[in-house]
């Protein structure tokens, strides 16, 4: 399955002509790892893309190239039609970041914060506007110290958007975050592709990205094994289904008995876990119970769930991006 | 191609100058810091009020000393510096050890023998006293005639030398104090990087602490000498205005060597361990409390060549001996050395990330 999506062709024709975002053959090596391993990708305008992948799998490396922050041992990096050599003081205007793990001083209030940083750009969203659409009108006069995970991150996401960005770069933004911040900054997110900017964001919540993105590339070491909207890269496993189940006993169980049925992609082993990708779950299931019975094969566990882009990146890989 | 236009963004041309900004919030963060304001503004003001008790200028001092006989006791009490008393030889050598009396003046039969410690100024003193008033008590005449014509000067105390030492270490820690800690701790907290990812000149940055210490500068220095004048009458000799550009000079020499201690450490332990290193020999060798040339001549060259040293002398050149800028072409070019060199080196090697 891996192949399909490995080339990174634009998922739309139109974006050729002058996208947000173009990388060729990008490769940046530190002393004990190559962080990014020729990396080729293209985001259009409008779009939100997303690099999903584990810890350590070279997409922070990435975004900061990206974002100029890093340079790359070779390849081209063009951002709006730009490069970070001849660009610079121009791209810095037109694009907002958010880091990870940026601490803003703890004794500056979120206004002065973001009055700051809007003093930094030509020209922006007023500084009411940008404390109203981050939620954040009740906390305006709190000190950075005393402000939540969420508050912070929203925060960091009002800095990165005072100077009204084309090309929003996100680094992890819901990091750390409870489920209930995390929606509300999903929230942030979904306003902001509404509006129209692109957005180029990271994570290893796959969920994330499944909610979030037009598009996601999802990398391991330093490359992106797949590339595609999440709907393709559920399919590419062959099945919008997959059925997870375990045997009682430790049966000689043989994986053809049930390839066979109509509708069964693949089949494989997780930690003891039989997991099958399925495509006709309404025909399979039946069938599966069938043969599993003929053969004497006793379950003691049986679901089943819908593909998710964590089964793109099992069946990749053959780990899981939790613990990858 | 899709423009972002955020339907209910208002958006606005330029904000308030980024330089302003950058500087306003070096002056919000400095004062939400209640103890940096104690030790810049307040702490040195306790250090002078509690220099100036120990060593105030008390009346002129009245010798004790001994003698073994009334006579003699007496002879010595026509001077009005020394108060005399009778004791025998043992007790009198026993108080000579404890110090209570200065000098014991033993009856001989040839005549009187000073028993006391000649590396004590003021033993020698008190002898050089009791045997005036012993000759001029024996019918001793003067061959001429001395008038005495009294003079209290001020800039001649300690506290006059004290102040000008005080100001200089304190422009010293407060540079290298507030430029060090807050640009580590800004790289610790990953601050610096996200400063740069946005379009701030990094420049303004830097500036935004020499400008921010330059305002704060102006209120400590009127403080802390405002402070010496009124409660001590410490003298201003030479010009003001030379005396606010050497403090200025000075503030900028440690505000580029504190720039430099700032340029590559990136936590807190490694900064201040650093400027503890940088700031200690200069606390020891730079003449805060005593004259740096009471340091062996081989080391002078060295001691000279501190920053502090430069500062100190040449506030003290103004402020005590009224000397122009023109008379202490040394120290100021030492001082001017320190600002460029740390200045460029820490451009050089200075860690954004």
């Amino acid at each position: 399955m891996a192949t399909a999506a490995t080339t990174a062709s634009p998922a739309t024709g139109a974006l050729a002509a002058n996208p947000a975002l173009l990388l060729r053959g990008l490769r940046k090596a530190f002393v004990d790892v190559v962080a990014v391993d020729g990396l080729n990708l293209e985001v259009a305008r409008g779009e939100c893309f997303g690099l999903l992948g584990p810890n350590g799998a070279g997409k922070t490396t990435t975004i900061e190239i990206c974002e100029g922050l890093t340079t790359a041992d070779s390849g081209t990096v063009e951002l709006l039609g730009l490069d970070w050599r001849r660009g610079e003081a121009e791209l810095r205007q037109r694009i907002g970041i958010q880091l990870q793990e940026t601490q803003f001083p703890d004794k500056l209030t979120v206004e002065e914060t973001i009055r700051l940083f809007r003093s930094f750009f030509h020209r922006g969203i007023d500084v009411e506007e940008i404390i109203k659409s981050a939620e954040l009108e009740e906390k305006r006069k709190s000190r950075v110290v005393g402000l939540s995970g969420g508050q912070k991150q929203r925060l960091a996401m009002a800095c990165a958007l005072v100077g009204n960005p084309e090309l929003l770069f996100l680094d992890e933004p819901t990091t750390g975050l409870d489920p209930q911040a995390r929606r509300h900054l999903w929230d942030l997110v979904d306003e902001l592709k509404k509006a129209g900017r692109t957005i180029i964001l990271t994570t290893h919540y796959m969920d994330e990205a499944e909610r979030l993105c037009d598009r996601v590339g999802i990398m391991d070491h330093g490359k992106i094994i797949a590339l595609g909207t999440p709907a393709e890269l559920i399919s590419s496993v062959g099945g919008e289904h997959i059925v997870e189940f375990a045997l009682s006993g430790s049966p000689t169980f043989d994986p053809a008995t049930l390839l066979v049925i109509p509708g069964i992609q693949s089949h494989r082993i997780d930690a003891g876990l039989h997991q099958l990708a399925v495509s006709e779950l309404h025909t399979a299931v039946p069938l599966i119970f069938t043969k599993l019975a003929e053969n004497g094969w006793h379950l003691s566990e049986f679901r089943t769930h819908s593909a998710t882009l964590e089964d793109v990146f099992v069946s990749l890989t053959g780990r899981n991006l939790r613990d990858a | 191609m899709p423009k972002p236009k955020p339907s209910s963004s208002v958006l606005t041309g330029p904000a308030a100058s980024s330089l302003l900004q950058l500087t306003t919030t070096r002056f919000r963060l400095f004062l939400r810091e209640p103890e940096a304001i104690f030790w810049i503004f307040v702490f040195p003001i306790i250090l002078a009020i509690g220099l100036g008790l120990a060593f105030r200028n008390k009346p002129a001092d009245v010798y004790q000393v001994g003698a073994t006989t009334p006579h003699l006791a007496k002879s010595l009490n026509t001077d009005r510096v020394l108060s005399a008393k009778v004791i025998d030889e043992p007790t009198g050598i026993h108080q000579l050890a404890t110090g209570d009396i200065l000098v014991l003046a033993i009856a001989s039969p040839s005549g009187v023998t000073y028993k006391y410690d000649d590396t004590n100024p003021d033993a020698r003193t008190a002898r050089l006293l009791a045997d005036r008033a012993v000759q001029t008590a024996a019918g001793r005449r003067e061959a001429v005639h001395a008038d005495d014509n009294l003079v209290h000067e001020t800039g001649a105390r300690y506290i006059d030398f004290v102040v000008p030492g005080l100001l200089g270490m304190n422009l010293m820690s407060s540079a290298i104090w507030g430029l060090g800690f807050a640009i580590v701790e800004a790289r610790q907290k990953k601050l610096l990087k996200r400063l740069v990812a946005s379009p701030m000149p990094k420049w303004q940055y830097l500036a935004s602490f020499v400008l921010s210490r330059l305002v704060m500068l102006v209120i400590e220095v009127t403080i802390f000498l405002g402070f010496a004048r009124i409660a001590f009458g410490v003298p201003f000799r030479g010009p003001i205005w030379q005396l606010a550009f050497l403090c200025v000079l000075t503030s900028l020499a440690f505000c580029s060597l504190g720039l430099l201690v700032a340029a590559r450490a990136k936590t807190m332990e490694a900064a201040s361990g650093l400027m503890n290193l940088v700031m200690l020999p200069m606390w020891i060798l730079s003449g805060v409390f005593f004259s740096a040339t009471r340091f062996p001549a081989v080391i002078q060259p060295f001691v000279r060549a501190l920053p502090l040293t430069a500062a100190i002398d040449s506030l003290r050149s103004n402020m005590l001996q009224g000397l122009t800028l023109s008379q202490m072409r040394l120290p100021v070019s030492v001082l001017l050395a320190w600002l460029i060199i740390p200045f460029f080196l820490a451009l050089k090697i200075f860690r954004w990330r």
